[in-house]
């Protein structure tokens, strides 16, 4: 198969539409930390997180948009080692709600 | 939560397979069970594939399939190698597999698990949703003896609690009663939710009634990575996905998303999609480090089941039935304590240990221990160059072209051997009868 006939990035917003969730608004259960210069682990999340949740700004720095996260720990398993981010679960009843799972 | 000033016989941290098969077995015993789910119904933050093996719930709700929600009984099981244009299969069929009590059952995990849960309340725990547990409370001596959440209020105490967490497990993680996870012992999965008419899959899949088939395929199609992709067949959806190890994933720039639209498009796959509406898309982690990876399960005051223990046998692709069978024997663990009286102790609780051990679910595991190394560190070879020499056998086989067969063998045989040398395939079957043994 060709590249080009892979599904563009934007894609997986729209998925993520079909999706039901509960925001806790102003209540990010997904912190990156503050750094100037983001690990290898912390950039591979840029691609890795099935939500697409995490990006790259202008000026280097890796910075995550948790309320499409899926919630499956993967961003907290790859940099386990680097500490730069704090995961929580979210409050309880909030977050994705799987329909189907 | 200053209500509950006696302490219950047992905590239950979280509401998925093993979680409920725990609970519901010590409520049924009459012990006094408190479950906490975070989700606002059990099965919100679960995701699988998902088969149901109905012997490991059977020992637990013997008349289950009067009531649960299951999708299809699974009569056919296709095997599949893929390059990017073609599979080579192994199917099984047998209407032996139409039987009274099926063996195998599709279900969707956000049902099921809130019937299960239902089970849980009529058993007589009393099961709080909405609710994240946040710490283990120990007293001075390090014995667990309690949990606190993300609600206001006291701690809420017991003699034991049986952590369900599943596969990332914080509580128990950040309470130093087990390491974190390694990316290479776990493996990423996305997930989507197809419909289609009833009718549509029965013709497609060459079904009739509630007959189902899965397929599970491995190639090309996770791009050098060690990974599975999978399609089950429910009552009026499908369920197809695609995972890979995260280590592997964090070395490669693919996304999750364009692995699964790639495998979604394999020629193979888009016909049996074809028309369907997507109506969800989800994403897991699934443990897949087997034996070597499992942590330590017990401890004073405390017991590990599912997932948070890494009870998945990723060879055969079971996990759901592993779950329940620990939540099981751990609560038959906890109830035959409870009943002698005797302390919630590390000693007393190990007793879970040797009663796992009994059962296929240790066995299973400790049988392919060397499973998952070898794949991993072999994974160009078994997700890429056999799968692709593989096609390429059968496709000369088949291929009639006035050559003929005896140059056809020779032929095959050569691009064997030149692409994976006669050492290197020896070696590789060496390795693989030895870690399967």
């Amino acid at each position: 198969m060709s590249d080009a006939m892979m599904a563009p990035r934007a894609k997986v917003e729209e998925k993520l539409f079909q999706n039901r969730y509960l925001v806790d608004a102003g209540r990010p259960h997904i912190k990156v930390k503050a750094h100037t210069v983001p690990s290898p682990s912390l950039m591979a999340m840029t691609t890795l997180c099935p939500a697409g949740c995490y990006t790259q700004t202008e000026s280097g720095q890796v910075e995550v948009a948790a309320d499409g996260c899926l919630e499956c720990g993967t961003c907290r398993i790859v940099t386990r080692k680097t500490g730069e981010i704090e995961w929580n679960y979210p409050r309880g009843g909030f977050g994705v709600l799987y329909k189907f799972g | 939560m200053g209500e509950f000033s006696k302490p219950f016989d047992a905590i239950v941290v979280g509401a998925g397979p093993s979680g409920n098969a725990a609970a519901y077995t010590m409520a049924r015993e009459g012990l006094n069970v408190l479950q906490i789910e975070r989700g606002e119904y059990a099965g919100s933050k679960n995701v699988q594939g998902a088969i149901l093996y109905a012997d490991a719930l059977e020992k637990i709700i013997p008349e289950f399939r009067d009531e649960a929600p299951l999708e299809r009984h699974v009569i056919e099981q296709r095997m599949w190698t893929m390059d990017d244009k073609s599979h080579t299969g192994m199917h099984y069929r047998s209407d032996d597999f139409n039987e009274e009590k099926p063996n195998r059952y599709t279900i969707l995990r956000a049902q099921f698990d809130k019937w299960f849960s239902s089970k849980v309340k009529e058993a007589g725990a009393l099961v709080l949703y909405e609710t994240t547990v946040t710490e283990l409370v120990k007293d001075l001596s390090g014995k667990v003896i309690g949990v606190r959440t993300d609600r206001q209020g006291a701690p809420i105490m017991a003699n034991v609690v049986v952590l369900a967490e599943g596969v990332n497990g914080l509580v128990g993680q950040r309470s130093g009663l087990r390491n974190e996870v390694s990316p290479e012992s776990v493996a990423l999965a996305v997930k989507e939710m197809h419909f289609l008419p009833r009718e549509t899959i029965e013709a497609r899949f060459n079904l009739t009634g509630n007959e189902g088939v899965v397929i599970e395929a491995m190639g090309t199609i996770t791009k050098g990575m060690t990974g599975t992709g999978f399609l089950y067949t429910n009552e009026e959806s499908i369920s197809v996905g695609i995972g890979c190890i995260v280590s592997d994933f964090a070395e490669t720039n693919v996304t999750p998303n364009e692995l699964l639209e790639a495998f979604k498009n394999h020629p193979s796959i888009k016909p049996l999609l074809a028309g369907s509406e997507c109506k969800e898309y989800a994403a897991h982690l699934i443990p897949e480090g087997g034996y070597k990876a499992i942590p330590q399960l017990t401890g004073a005051g405390w017991i590990v089941v599912g997932d948070a223990g890494q009870f998945v046998n990723a060879v055969h692709r079971e996990g759901s039935n592993l779950a329940m069978t620990t939540g099981r024997v751990a609560a038959e663990t906890v109830v035959s304590l409870t009943r002698k009286r005797e302390e919630m102790s590390a000693a007393n609780l190990a007793e879970y240990e040797k009663r796992l051990g009994q059962t296929f679910v240790m066995k299973d595991l400790k049988k392919y221990k060397g499973i998952p190394d070898l794949l991993h560190k072999n994974k160009g070879n078994f997700f890429g160059t056999y799968p692709r020499l593989i096609s390429q056998a059968m496709q000369t086989w088949f291929r009639v072209d006035g050559i003929d067969k005896v140059s056809k063998e020779k032929s095959i045989f050569r691009n064997f051997r030149e692409t994976r040398t006669l050492w290197g395939m020896m070696g590789d079957a060496f390795k693989l009868v030895r870690a399967w043994r």
